[in-house]
């Protein structure tokens, strides 16, 4: 008896996959409201019906999101989306582009965040910011992270300011690495340690709310990965907003995930469902690596 | 939303998702192909065809192990999410319950060697036949729905299983019967009541199958019971 006949030819005849329901996503056309939940109860930052233009090209169209106390909200997208604009507008970082015009509503806790009679100098310290590549001051470690509280007036006194800066480098995980060479430049430092710096920097000023624009895209991985440590722990004391264009950053560090796409806000969602079960199609297209 | 797996901007992605929903749909159709021989095995008195469905056995290991390492593989390379995810595991889940089938047909294989050395009357192959027919018709409808990522088709095949079930409680009580009315036959009736379970067993891996379709199709985990979770996908 022949025994080699089994094969695929045992079942009835599947109908060929490729030819079911195959479209391109239309990139142009998908992108309507949001979907999710772009809201939340207990939000420390609320934006709405924000848009942002250069000169005449709109970059942001109308986004409204809430960021919640205590929670790190992830911003993905292709480049050119509109995630870094709309993360700079949340402490007026795009105030200085020549051309910036940015409209729509932005409390932290209430408390507009533009208008006349809003400082941008106490915004900032209230909403800190880490940048891509670590940008420490050509200054000893010590004064890089002690600046901050200076000049808010936050601490004079020579005790209170070691005491800040020691807090500020415990926090960010790299005062065992540093507190022997306080006196030496920042800028000597690795580039991990150099981003963690800064991020003592910015945590110095005992900020509300930390904005982070991709702070591992210059790292290694094994930087990066103290650096997500480090996020999930500030997000005890801090609200936290990152863009990120890794993917698996997003999905480890974040409980919400915020998509992005030509300027729209498409999706956001708890990140577990962004990651295993995207509601729209253009979000299910970028993170799976498809063409959208 | 739709699902298309060929749209990767890595085309390696879209092969390597291909080929392995290719290696499970045709270990699928052996696995089809087992349980069919087995019950034709019984129902001939055929013990060459059953030996033909022991041997397979192995090859069926061999390929749930293949597809084992070929999803490990893809995760490690390619870090699947969403529907790509879903695809994988889906699969993973799948190739586990198609070599469960596979030992279920080896057993109905086994029986009918039994029963055929007793070359007894026949009694109680007509439930078999009908079980047989009936989750046949399940794996085969289950693998078809997967194929076509149909929830619908997917939904109303899972349906069929508690028609199963209760076939199978009938037949149950119908051997007992036949059982207590001579005792001489309890040993020949104790191999058909163990084929019945088995033909039983493979239905419930078919709507396991079908649970892998929503799964897949939906993003609702529905095991279990958990039917509602599809409506609030």
């Amino acid at each position: 008896m022949n025994t080699m006949t089994l094969d695929a030819t045992g079942y009835s005849e599947p109908a060929n996959p490729q030819t079911v329901e195959k479209k391109t996503v239309d990139s142009q056309t998908k992108v309507g409201e949001t979907v999710g939940a772009p809201f939340c109860d207990n939000a420390k930052l609320k934006m709405r019906n924000v848009n942002v233009f250069y000169s005449e090209t709109q970059a942001i169209h109308d986004v409204s999101l809430d960021i919640g106390r205590n929670e790190v909200v992830a911003m993905i997208g292709p480049s050119g989306c509109g995630k870094s604009t709309f993360l700079r507008c949340l402490n007026r970082m795009n105030d200085t582009i020549d051309g910036c015009r940015v409209e729509g509503d932005f409390t932290l806790d209430g408390d507009p965040i533009y208008g006349p009679k809003v400082d941008v100098v106490p915004l900032r310290a209230r909403v800190g910011m880490v940048f891509q590549k670590p940008n420490p001051f050509p200054k000893s470690i010590y004064e890089n992270v002690a600046y901050g509280p200076k000049i808010h007036g936050i601490a004079s006194r020579r005790a209170e300011l070691d005491e800040i800066v020691e807090n500020s480098l415990r926090r960010a995980g790299l005062w065992n690495e540093v507190k022997d060479r306080l006196d030496k430049p920042g800028t000597g430092l690795s580039g991990g340690q150099q981003q963690r710096l800064c991020i003592a920097r910015a945590i110095a000023v005992s900020p509300e709310v930390i904005l982070m624009d991709e702070p591992c895209s210059a790292l290694d991985p094994i930087a990066t990965a103290r650096i997500e440590e480090l996020i999930d722990e500030l997000r005890e004391n801090y609200t936290i907003a990152i863009v990120t264009h890794s993917m698996q950053q997003a999905a480890r560090v974040s409980q919400r995930t915020a998509y992005f796409h030509l300027g729209h806000l498409v999706e956001v969602n708890d990140t577990e469902t962004v990651f295993t079960n995207p509601q729209h199609e253009l979000t299910e297209a970028y993170i799976t690596g498809r063409f959208g | 939303m739709e699902m298309h797996f060929d749209q990767h901007i890595s085309r390696q992605f879209n092969e390597d998702l291909e080929s392995i929903k290719t290696e499970m749909l045709e270990m699928g159709g052996m696995v089809t192909r087992q349980v069919a021989d087995a019950v034709e095995a019984l129902a001939n008195a055929d013990s060459e065809l059953a030996e033909k469905v022991l041997r397979i056995e192995e090859e069926i290991d061999r390929r749930e192990m293949a597809i084992d390492e070929h999803a490990t593989l893809i995760i490690a390379k390619r870090q699947p999410a969403a529907s790509d995810l879903r695809m994988v595991m889906s699969i993973i889940r799948i190739a586990r319950d198609l070599e469960r089938v596979g030992d279920e047909a080896s057993k109905v294989a086994k029986m009918a060697i039994a029963l055929t050395d007793e070359g007894t009357a026949p009694r109680g192959y007509t439930e078999i036949r009908h079980i047989a027919n009936a989750v046949r018709k399940m794996l085969n409808d289950a693998l078809d729905a997967y194929t076509r990522f149909d929830v619908r088709a997917a939904m109303s095949t899972l349906a069929e299983d508690e028609q199963v079930d209760m076939d199978y409680r009938s037949a149950v009580r119908e051997m007992v019967t036949y059982m207590m009315e001579d005792p001489r036959s309890i040993s020949r009736v104790m191999n058909v009541l163990w084929t019945l379970r088995s033909l039983e067993r493979i239905g419930d891996h078919a709507k396991n199958i079908c649970e892998q379709v929503v799964y897949l199709v939906e993003g609702a985990d529905i095991r279990h019971g958990h039917e509602s979770n599809l409506k609030n996908a």
